[in-house]
């Protein structure tokens, strides 16, 4: 919807005045003078416990079964050496990559610091990926080493062999009784049980690789974002501003580190920020969300609309269980309408969307506190962003209030990501002219609202998360009764966008709804919940063009019923 | 007619043996929480219901279909009651 008549939701005023984005002051603000060199992982640990800080709470981490543990950012800093030394003492150097592939436990946390602390490079990765999933991103990577837990070990496990660069697997949850079996290049760590060492932080620049962070695209495999230790500014700033976070805080982002939001915005801008961070190490279950909220006193959420969506569904809470909130905003897919005006009625306070990716590193457009809300815009772009929609055939801006077209950011800004990890030619492709594309279609109405329109590629958002078909096509192709396969998105009231999937049968295989289930079950236990298809179309043959490639697009099109566009080059 | 405790053994054995990978040898009874303790994503949840729609032979409607009514074997089986599995 475009709609720029909708009635504005009633947003709070301005808590206070509107925060800098110069890099000088964003500088200051974080104690850093002129070009002063900087580690992100101290900056965002030892710093707080330098300025006498250090007993400040810098996560309240609970668990489904109920385990709570507190941690100060003396802690933080504490075990992030403990982690660093390790690495070090592992033979890890700076600029490897260490992948963290383990759920929410506190040692993901000090690892990630630490890591940073060494000038190594974390490459997160969500823990439910599958064991293919794994392997394509670890060998691309050409990771060094791995933390994980014993209940993700056997993935990394079996795909090890095919890992040469892989020198160590890195266990957080060995008991003396399981030492035992750990295997060859296998060790264990545990940065809380571990003899305290104090390390020296790497001299890291702002251009210092900090993180790489594996995200899908209509082709080829999945492509390895790098990030810098600079990109903390952007991170910063728009924390304190969009999500008007203070260092009194009580903050809850419910994204997994293994994306971007759970690292940009659920590690580094709210410890930037001197906040305390809420971590839930649990599933969805909307009641106990709300507990959560009430029994640690949240004061600003940051989710997304899947979430809300399923939230939707359930009883609304009582008003004291969210008596804390005082701030909520979401992230990822598009935040429909209807889920503002729920969250208004029903939470007390409306969702603020905001608009970002992987490769921006931080927030570029936002529904910022004290801008009225346009239920379904994601708001303006925040302060030192350049953002423009451009035609998609001339590349030129539009000018044409609700003229849909390419979204388009003018870099440079500190968390633009720098490159496709040994991938130049893919990276050179996001870019025309002074632009980089952000292969997401939108417009801006005469207020300069931005508006989502959809991707302008085969790319997949469901759930927030981007699947490429590319990677579930693959996979499709080792199962035994499938020939080849398109996998496109297909609208879902829930995820937004799911994947389905067109498939040709071999030769002896029927079409049946067990055959489907059989499929689903595939993709999940091979590349992750996310890739699975919740829908199976088995067709005689896919649309192609004479060249042979697959029209995804008409496909897509049928699905979201669409104009299938032109035609032309369909073969037959 | 089914008692609960049929029902809920073949869901759990389903559970047990497709989400495996998963379940990473955690125990597995009716009332363990399977989504609200994220051993199952929530994603995950759509190809169980439609095992449970083909196995029964019904349809689940997708405002049943939350986290809550499927976040434990004995929430499916009452959700399957009252879908009228019987």
């Amino acid at each position: 919807m475009n709609d720029s008549k909708v009635v504005p939701v009633a947003a709070p005023a301005a808590s206070r005045n509107q925060p800098s984005y110069e890099i000088a002051d964003l500088r200051a603000a974080l104690g850093l003078g002129p070009g002063q060199p900087f580690n992100l992982g101290a900056l965002l640990s030892n710093r707080l416990c330098e300025q006498g800080h250090g007993g400040r709470l810098a996560l309240i981490w609970e668990n489904h079964a109920g385990l709570r543990q507190n941690f100060t950012f003396d802690d933080l800093r504490r075990y992030s050496d403990v982690w660093a030394a390790k690495l070090a003492e592992l033979g890890i150097a700076a600029g490897d990559r260490v992948c963290l592939f383990l759920d929410r436990v506190p040692d993901l946390y000090f690892a990630f610091l630490g890591i940073l602390k060494l000038g190594a490079v974390a490459q997160p990765l969500f823990s439910q990926f599958m064991a293919d999933a794994l392997e394509l991103r670890l060998a691309d990577a050409e990771t060094r080493a791995v933390i994980t837990t014993a209940r993700h070990v056997q993935k990394v496990r079996s795909a090890r062999p095919r890992l040469p660069a892989l020198a160590w697997v890195i266990l957080t949850d060995v008991k003396p009784e399981t030492a035992p079996t750990l295997g060859p290049g296998e060790t264990a760590m545990n940065a809380e049980t571990a003899p305290a060492r104090a390390f020296e932080p790497f001299a890291a620049s702002e251009d210092t690789p900090s993180l790489l962070h594996y995200t899908s695209g209509t082709t080829g495999k999945p492509k390895g974002a790098q990030h810098v230790h600079g990109a903390v500014l952007s991170q910063f700033a728009t924390t304190r501003h969009v999500l008007d976070l203070r260092p009194d805080d009580i903050y809850w982002c419910t994204a997994d580190p293994g994306w971007v939001t759970g690292t940009s915005y659920g590690i580094i801008g709210p410890w930037a920020v001197g906040a305390t961070q809420a971590v839930f190490e649990a599933g969805f279950s909307a009641q106990r969300w709300y507990e959560f909220i009430a029994r640690h006193r949240v004061t600003v959420f940051y989710t997304a609309p899947t979430a809300i969506r399923m939230l939707m569904k359930a009883p609304p809470p009582g008003a004291e269980l969210l008596a804390s909130l005082r701030h909520m905003c979401s992230v990822g897919e598009p935040l429909n309408p209807a889920a503002v005006v729920w969250a208004e009625r029903s939470l007390g306070r409306p969702f603020h969307d905001t608009y970002w990716q992987t490769e921006t590193g931080a927030i570029m457009i936002a529904n910022v506190p004290g801008l009225p809300i346009k239920p379904g815009s994601m708001g303006k772009p925040v302060p030192g962003i350049a953002a423009t929609i451009l035609d998609a055939r001339t590349f030129q801006p539009i000018t044409t209030p609700g003229a849909a077209g390419l979204i388009a950011f003018r870099p440079p800004w500190p968390s633009m990501f720098r490159g496709y990890f040994k991938a130049e030619k893919t990276y050179q492709s996001k870019f025309v002219g002074e632009y980089y594309l952000t292969g997401d279609r939108g417009s801006v109405d005469p207020d300069g609202y931005y508006w989502f329109v959809g991707r302008d590629d085969d790319v997949i958002n469901t759930a927030g998360h981007l699947v490429g078909p590319f990677e579930v096509e693959s996979a499709l192709l080792r199962h035994p009764a499938v020939a080849e396969s398109a996998a496109v998105s297909k609208p879902d009231p829930t995820y937004g966008e799911v994947v389905k999937s067109f498939i040709v049968l071999r030769p002896g295989h029927a079409g049946t709804d067990e055959l489907k289930l059989d499929i689903m079950n595939f993709v999940r236990k091979h590349l992750s919940p996310v890739a699975m298809p919740h829908a199976i179309d088995f067709v005689d043959k896919l649309p192609k063009t004479r060249s042979g490639k697959i029209l995804r697009r008409m496909l897509r099109a049928q699905e979201w019923g669409e104009p299938v566009g032109d035609l032309s080059s369909l073969d037959d | 007619m089914a008692d609960d405790q049929q029902l809920a053994r073949t869901i759990l054995d389903y559970i047990a043996r497709e989400y495996a990978d998963a379940l990473q040898g955690t125990p597995l009874d009716a009332d363990t929480p399977l989504i609200s303790a994220g051993l199952i994503d929530s994603l995950s949840m759509v190809s169980l219901k439609v095992f449970l729609e083909q196995t029964y032979r019904l349809r689940i409607p997708d405002a049943e279909a939350s986290a809550e009514a499927f976040d434990s074997v004995t929430a499916i089986v009452q959700l399957l009651r009252r879908l009228g599995v019987n």
